[in-house]
């Protein structure tokens, strides 16, 4: 399906730079409504809810690029999802480092309370942890190394990730679920695109043997 | 009885007059400019109702604290009221379609004289004080906001309530048409909440009919509201049609929709963490870091005793 689009290695690196240079984006409008005074009346509850929201977007986005692969006969799209991937590491740093600072002001015993008791936290944190290892694999040396089929195992617990990370945005949330029902309907799209595509080849297995 | 208690408080300093005048400069320039441009089709009945418009004969009430005032622009861009959205900068934005005259607050149930208040007779019902309270968030964050109005039990008292009177509810209105973020359906409408009856008589529980000197703003619940300091703000309700009088005690909103989390009671309390978030600090709009909440948000002095032998854990 889909038609062929021939890409060289020079258009895929400028993919990958235009990648990044729009996932500053968000970053870079939150730092110039601060120095605006336009982050409302509680800016840390702002800038916390503006990066956790950028990195589900981006955990869904770097979800989207296979299925979107096969869908157009994009091969080269996969090329763009460890730098996609990685977007949705910083933000989730950046929302952890903030929830850190200018939440909990490094009370570790307050935090350590925290990711404890309150199970929105414990998910959120978890979800954190898990994307480490594959920020930190995240480059070729790194595949090499680990060989393809390793990495692309231990690059499954992004499937977790997501999973853990829309469960921490519908959980916090006080009343008004529209936002997280709607990352999990996508989610729900994308894993179940997957899920669609392992049973069929199941299926379809025994034929070609 | 009443002037005994408010001599209790210690009196502390407001800020100064020019020094929050000055802070509201910018935001009277623009409420002006919709005056003027509204004053064309608007008698001037409709007018005076406006936000921004000053309630004459205010005093300055002996209900006051030393911690330094929200600014105004915070006060009314920062909010919670879920008729007019669920995002806090919605109600700026979306509640100018409501409609605050002509307005009625009926009053009824078990009372001995049931009365029905426009917004004129409740301006000239008792002396206008202005209240400088704590408003503490149960999302975990405070406000100081300088409100204007006068206690409830002013009101109570002109309606004779009956010994069957135990508690009070609180209706604010519902209305689509004014208010068409309600169709998304965040809550059960009309919103209500609802008091026991010491605790709505008590001289700090506030009739609230402005802010800041000035007629309510309608993202603060205008024409008239409910402030209830030592509870979470959602137990003060906004935009309110009716004030009823019952036996038993009332289901809240808050209590229908998520019967885990939110109580009757909501005292603000430091030592009752709500179940998904500790209530031990909270940010003070404005300020950087946290600070400990206090347990009845600073008011234990006044109303502690309204709770004597009861489990506050358990009656949360």
């Amino acid at each position: 399906m889909g038609f062929e689009v021939r890409v060289s290695e020079h258009a895929i690196a400028r993919f990958k730079i235009a990648a990044v240079a729009l996932a500053t984006w968000p970053c870079a409008r939150l730092i110039w409504l601060a120095t605006q005074g336009g982050l409302g009346a509680n800016p840390i509850e702002y800038i916390t809810r503006s990066t956790g929201w950028w990195t589900l977007a981006f955990l869904m986005i770097t979800l989207s690029i296979t299925p979107l692969r096969r869908l157009l006969g994009w091969p080269w799209l996969a090329r763009l999802r460890r730098t996609v991937g990685l977007c949705a590491f910083a933000y989730a740093l950046m929302h952890f480092v903030i929830y850190l600072w200018l939440d909990q002001f490094f009370d570790f015993a307050a935090i350590t309370k925290d990711i404890i008791k309150r199970p929105f936290i414990t998910v959120g944190f978890t979800a954190f942890l898990l994307l480490i290892p594959l920020a930190v694999t995240s480059t070729n040396a790194m595949v090499c190394r680990l060989g393809g089929r390793r990495w692309q195992q231990l690059h499954r617990c992004v499937y977790a990730i997501a999973v853990l990370g829309v469960l921490h945005y519908w959980w916090l949330v006080k009343k008004d679920l529209r936002e997280p029902i709607l990352f999990a309907l996508l989610l729900t799209l994308l894993l179940g695109a997957r899920i669609l595509r392992v049973n069929r080849a199941a299926s379809a297995a025994p034929n070609t043997e | 009885m009443r002037d005994s208690f408010i001599a209790d408080l210690r009196p502390g300093e407001i800020t100064p007059r020019e020094v929050y005048e000055s802070r509201r400069q910018f935001l009277g320039r623009a409420l002006n400019g919709a005056l003027l441009m509204g004053s064309g089709v608007m008698g001037w009945g409709a007018r005076e109702a406006q936000a921004g418009v000053k309630l004459q004969g205010i005093r300055k009430g002996a209900i006051t604290l030393k911690e330094p005032l929200t600014p105004l622009k915070d006060v009314t861009t920062y909010n919670n009221f879920y008729e007019f959205g669920t995002d806090k900068s919605d109600p700026a934005q979306n509640a100018h379609t409501l409609k605050t005259r002509p307005w009625t607050l009926s009053v009824e149930g078990a009372v001995k004289n049931p009365r029905t208040f426009d917004m004129d007779t409740l301006l000239k019902l008792a002396p206008l004080e202005e209240r400088v309270y704590r408003m503490r968030c149960v999302e975990g964050w405070s406000m100081i906001i300088p409100w204007v109005g006068y206690s409830l039990s002013e009101l109570i008292k002109r309606v004779d309530p009956t010994s069957s009177a135990r508690y009070v509810e609180f209706i604010s209105l519902s209305d689509i048409v004014q208010m068409p973020q309600m169709k998304h359906g965040s809550l059960d409408w009309p919103y209500m909440e609802g008091l026991r009856m010491d605790e709505a008589a008590h001289p700090l529980t506030l009739l609230c009919l402005g802010l800041y000197g000035e007629v309510l703003p309608n993202q603060n619940g205008a024409p008239v509201r409910l402030v209830v300091p030592w509870k979470y703000g959602f137990k003060s309700g906004k935009s309110l049609v009716k004030i009823r009088f019952v036996e038993k005690q009332p289901t809240t909103t808050w209590m229908r929709a998520v019967p885990e989390e939110y109580g009757f009671y909501s005292n603000v309390n430091p030592a009752v963490d709500h179940p998904r978030w500790s209530q031990a600090k909270e940010r003070r709009i404005g300020e950087f870091g946290k600070r400990p909440t206090l347990p009845f948000n600073g008011y234990a002095d006044q109303v502690a005793s309204l709770y004597a032998g009861m489990d506050l854990a358990k009656f949360f």
